[in-house]
């Protein structure tokens, strides 16, 4: 579904990725993971247009898409929940979801998509009217998710979900990547939190300063001997 | 006093309000999603109050296609304003977007005196607005009825739009965050455009009815207006459109009956919003309705 091949990122004078390659085969759910500063944010940020890469392709269901406008490329279905949840805090919970349909025009999927978020997320129900800057880290974070999924994604890029919540909510939000997932959207996953990511994934790759230097399925990695060292802590 | 009297300074304050409220929203809604104080919004409104003008004088179109036509072609000035002067430097640092506000404002000012001439213009008003009505031994022209009913509607559509259709709510998203409005979708550039359309329109509506009202038009008469709505939009809290019509009223109605009371006061009739700038920026820096930035993350 989604290829990239060979992507170069600079900042400045800061070569951020370095010719990395990723599979998003259909249908699977894929990780990346690796420390601060590896550059799994650039990789996202580099495939919704909202960094200009260098170098590379970016190719979605045959078509590359390097360096093309964020809305076209969110027109074509691939929707990115950001790094910090980034829910408009001024709006409520309602109107948010609104703005993830914006570019649509199919006002009575529309609707059903709202009411699938909603059973999806009850308690986003309960908090229709609420302004989404008020609400807990937990809740913004199911609002960002259920943003994303107004736009109708087929492929979800999520940028940290599990950063900052606390581990029972971290508990929630894998579980729901999961039903998401179910639902047919194929997801690309950025995570420091590597165990909970690669338990999850059907395949996985670590990426240090701007290169890969492992890939493999979830389960391997999870039990590969440098990935426990390096993001486990699990020392043998 | 006489009663007449009061009621009939309130009229005009309620009316002279109307005006820097109408143009105050124009900085407040540009601030919100920029974060830019338009130096050039005066002269846009003063550009307003020219364009109805040579359509009436020049042109001999009826009153009310004049007005049409001044709102249209200066929602396009804002628009192209944006486009020429602010937009090219989205990226720079904001000092820079700031002196090429001040700069379009200048040239602004010294092209109108170039094509306008300098000397000063008497905006023909229509006799519907220069009615002289007896409201219960109040006399009132006509005009100063009409300004805060005109004033109310647009202040009504503004806020239907801004709190009831997607545009608006794409426009409150744009002015927290571009990048996760870029992320639904959202054309930021069309947004600010947008943005910068609505304020336009509004100083056009203000700036006819400043000249059917006040009729003397010279090419630096958004000066003083523009400063004052500006110094309105941060009483009330800048980023903040009820903040700017609050302002706006206060500023309005507290320079009239200044000098309806006090008589030997009217000299400082000016210095009553900066006075009232400094008297809030020392009490309540954020404005009357401005919030505390800190937001729960």
């Amino acid at each position: 579904m989604l290829k990239i091949r060979d992507l170069n990122v600079h900042y400045g004078g800061i070569h951020a990725l370095r010719g990395i390659s990723i599979d998003v085969p259909e249908n699977k759910i894929v990780t990346l993971i690796g420390a601060n500063g590896a550059g799994k944010s650039t990789t996202l940020r580099s495939i919704m247009g909202l960094v200009k890469s260098s170098s590379g392709e970016v190719v979605y269901n045959g078509e590359n898409i390097l360096n093309k406008r964020t809305r076209d490329i969110v027109s074509k279905g691939i929707v990115m929940v950001p790094e910090g949840r980034r829910v408009f805090p001024n709006l409520n919970v309602e109107e948010n979801l609104i703005l993830g349909a914006y570019i649509r025009k199919d006002k009575e999927a529309i609707k059903k998509d709202m009411n699938f978020v909603y059973e999806l997320f009850p308690r986003l129900k309960e908090r229709k009217w609420q302004k989404a800057g008020t609400m807990s880290g937990g809740e913004q974070q199911m609002l960002a998710v259920g943003r994303a999924l107004m736009t109708k994604p087929k492929l979800l890029l999520m940028d940290e979900p599990s950063l900052g919540l606390a581990p029972l909510i971290v508990k929630d939000i894998f579980q729901i990547i999961k039903e998401i997932h179910k639902d047919g959207v194929t997801i690309l996953l950025v995570e420091q939190n590597a165990k909970a990511a690669l338990e999850i994934a059907d395949y996985g790759y670590v990426l240090e300063t701007g290169t890969i230097v492992l890939e493999g399925k979830g389960k391997d990695l999870l039990n590969n001997d440098d990935v426990q060292r390096a993001y486990l802590g699990e020392a043998k | 006093m006489a009663l007449q009297t009061i009621l009939q300074h309130l009229v005009n304050g309620i009316s002279l309000g109307s005006l820097y409220a109408l143009l105050a929203i124009g900085y407040t809604m540009v601030y919100g999603i920029l974060r830019l104080i338009n130096f050039a919004h005066g002269d846009i409104f003063m550009l307003g109050t020219y364009i109805a003008f040579y359509s009436m004088t020049a042109f001999f179109l009826p009153w009310w296609i004049s007005f049409l036509i001044a709102i249209i072609v200066t929602c396009i000035f804002g628009i192209v304003l944006e486009r020429a002067a602010y937009r090219p430097l989205r990226d720079s640092p904001r000092i820079s977007v700031m002196i090429s506000a001040i700069g379009a404002s200048f040239l602004i000012e010294n092209l109108a005196i170039v094509v306008f001439g300098g000397r000063p213009k008497a905006f023909p008003i229509p006799t519907i607005f220069s009615k002289i009505l007896n409201i219960g031994g109040v006399s009132i022209v006509s005009v100063s009825i009409f300004i805060p009913i005109i004033t109310a509607i647009a202040l009504f559509i503004l806020n239907y739009l801004v709190n009831n259709t997607k545009i608006g709510m794409a426009m409150r998203a744009v002015s927290k965050d571009y990048e996760a409005a870029r992320l639904m979708g959202i054309n930021v550039n069309n947004i600010i455009s947008f943005t910068f359309g609505t304020g336009s329109i509004l100083a056009a509506i203000g700036g006819v009815m400043w000249g059917l009202k006040y009729p003397q038009l010279i090419p630096l008469m958004g000066l003083m207006p523009g400063l004052k709505c500006f110094i309105a939009a941060v009483v009330g809290g800048i980023g903040n459109i009820r903040g700017a019509v609050l302002g706006g009223f206060i500023l309005g109605l507290g320079e009239i009956l200044i000098v309806a009371f006090s008589p030997t006061l009217s000299g400082y009739r000016d210095a009553f919003a900066f006075v009232l700038l400094i008297v809030i920026l020392l009490v309540k820096p954020s404005g009357l309705l401005g919030q505390n930035t800190t937001e729960k993350v």
